[in-house]
C-alpha cells in the first residue's frame, strides 16, 4: 500500500473525536479501579468500627487530605504523560510538596513528643500489613490506569509506567485510610509513602513492556 | 523566509486542518495526513541516511500512530510538538530495535525541525499494509474493507457485512490497532 492510499484509508469514515477524550477514559479507570479497590477493602479489611468516632478526629481528615491531594497530583502526571510532547510543569514539584508537607508535620510531631513515645509514632501497630494492604488495593486500580494509557500515547515508558503506579498506589492509600486506625503523621509519612512507592516501583519496571505502542 | 517562521506557517496551517478533522471534516483530514506524512518523510529522511529502506515503513508506521493516537493531541497544545514526539518515539523504537543509534545523521532534539522541510516523493514501502490487514479477522478485516477501503458509511457498511453500526465502529477502531500491533511485532 502507497502512503498516499494509507492517508486516503485512515482519513475515509474517521468520523469526530471528542476533545475531552483521555479525561474521560482516566475518569472510567479510576471509577472502576476505586470501585475494585474499595470493594477490597470492605471484604479483606473492612471499614474501621469507629469510622464515626474517628472522622471527628482533624487527624481522619489530614490522612485522606494527604492521600487525596497524591491521587490529584499523580493524576495529572499520568495525563500529561499520556500525550506526547507534553510538559510535566509544576506536577513534580506538587507531589514533592504534598509528601514535604506531610513530614514537617511528622518532624514536629516527633519533637514534640516524649523520646520514649517517638517509636509507637512511627511504627504504630500496624506498620507491616499496612505496606502490604496499600500494595493490595492498589492492584485493581493499577490495572485499570495501565489499560487507560496502553490505549493512548506515553513515549517516557518507565516514567509514565512510575505515575501510573503512583496513582494506583495514591488510590490504594485514600481507601485504606478507611481502614486503618493509625492516627500518627510520621506514620502516614513513613508508611503510606512506602506503600505507594510498591507499585509506583512496579510500574517504573513494567511501563517499558506494557505501554509500548 | 527563514527555517523557524516557514515552520510556523506550516504549524498554522496543519493545526487547523488538524483540528477541523477531529471535529468531522474528513476533507480537511485527509490533506493533514497528506501533508503529514511529506514533512515526517523528509524528518526521518535526514536521520535514518544508513538505512533509507526503512523510511518510507516508518512514515507509514508513523501515520498509523498519528490516526490511532490522535485522541491524545490538546488543541492548546503546539501540533509541532506533538508530532515531533510521536516521530521521534517512533524514530528512537525503531533504531532500540536495531540496536544502530550510530546511523543517526542528525541531532533529534529539535522540535522545530519536524514540520521544516517536504519530501513528496514516496518511496516504495518494503512492507505491504494491504497484506497485513489480510491477517485481520472477519470482524475487524470487513469493517475496514467497507469503510475505508470502499467508502461506505457506517449504515451500509453494516449492512453489508450483516454486523450491528457499533460492532463496525468498533472494528475498524480495533483493527486499525491490530494493525499497528502487527507492525510492532513482526520487527
Amino acid at each position: 500500500m502507497k502512503t498516499e492510499e494509507l492517508a486516503k484509508l485512515l482519513a475515509t469514515g474517521a468520523g469526530t473525536v471528542e476533545p475531552d477524550a483521555v479525561a474521560r477514559r482516566y475518569a472510567t479507570a479510576l471509577g472502576w479501579g476505586a470501585f475494585g479497590a474499595a470493594l477490597l477493602m470492605a471484604i479483606a479489611l473492612g471499614v474501621r468500627p469507629d469510622i464515626h468516632a474517628a472522622a471527628r478526629l482533624p487527624m481522619f481528615w489530614v490522612k485522606l487530605a494527604f492521600a487525596g491531594s497524591l491521587v490529584v497530583a499523580a493524576l495529572f502526571a499520568t495525563s500529561r504523560l499520556s500525550r506526547p510532547g507534553a510538559r510535566l510543569g509544576w506536577v513534580p514539584a506538587a507531589l514533592a510538596a504534598t509528601v514535604l508537607a506531610i513530614w514537617l508535620v511528622s518532624a514536629l510531631a516527633l519533637i514534640g513528643a516524649a523520646p520514649s513515645e517517638r517509636e509507637r509514632l512511627v511504627f504504630g501497630d500496624t506498620w507491616r500489613s499496612c505496606l502490604l494492604s496499600i500494595a493490595m488495593l492498589s492492584a485493581p486500580v493499577f490495572v485499570a490506569v495501565f489499560w487507560a494509557m496502553k490505549g493512548l500515547a506515553p513515549t517516557r515508558l518507565s516514567l509514565s509506567g512510575a505515575a501510573a503506579g503512583l496513582l494506583a498506589g495514591a488510590v490504594g492509600a485514600l481507601i485504606y485510610a478507611l481502614h486503618c486506625s493509625e492516627m500518627a503523621a510520621p506514620f502516614l509519612g513513613i508508611w503510606y509513602v512506602a506503600g505507594m512507592l510498591i507499585p509506583a516501583a512496579a510500574g517504573a519496571l513494567l511501563g517499558p513492556r506494557l505501554l509500548r505502542w | 523566509m527563514n527555517k523557524e517562521g516557514r515552520g510556523n506557517a506550516t504549524e498554522e496551517r496543519l493545526r487547523e486542518l488538524l483540528i477541523r478533522g477531529l471535529a468531522g471534516d474528513t476533507a480537511a483530514y485527509h490533506v493533514f495526513l497528506r501533508d503529514l506524512s511529506a514533512h515526517l518523510r523528509a524528518f526521518f529522511r535526514k536521520r535514518l541516511a544508513g538505512l533509507p529502506d526503512e523510511v518510507e515503513d516508518l512514515v507509514q508506521e508513523s501515520l498509523l500512530a498519528v490516526h490511532n493516537q490522535r485522541q491524545t493531541y490538546d488543541a492548546g497544545q503546539p501540533l509541532t510538538v506533538w508530532v515531533h514526539a510521536i516521530a521521534r518515539y517512533k524514530l528512537v523504537d525503531l533504531l532500540r530495535r536495531r540496536a544502530r543509534r550510530d546511523l543517526l545523521s542528525d541531532p533529534l532534539d529539535n522540535h522545530v525541525d519536524v514540520l521544516s522541510a517536504i519530501a513528496t516523493e514516496a518511496t516504495e514501502a518494503r512492507r505491504d499494509l494491504v497484506k497485513l490487514l489480510e491477517r485481520l479477522p472477519e470482524r475487524q478485516r470487513l469493517p475496514i474493507v467497507y469503510m475505508k477501503m470502499q467508502g461506505l458509511s457506517v449504515v451500509e457498511a453494516a449492512r453489508a457485512t450483516g454486523m450491528s453500526e457499533s460492532a463496525v465502529k468498533v472494528g475498524v477502531h480495533r483493527g486499525l490497532k491490530a494493525l499497528a500491533a502487527m507492525i510492532k511485532g513482526e520487527r
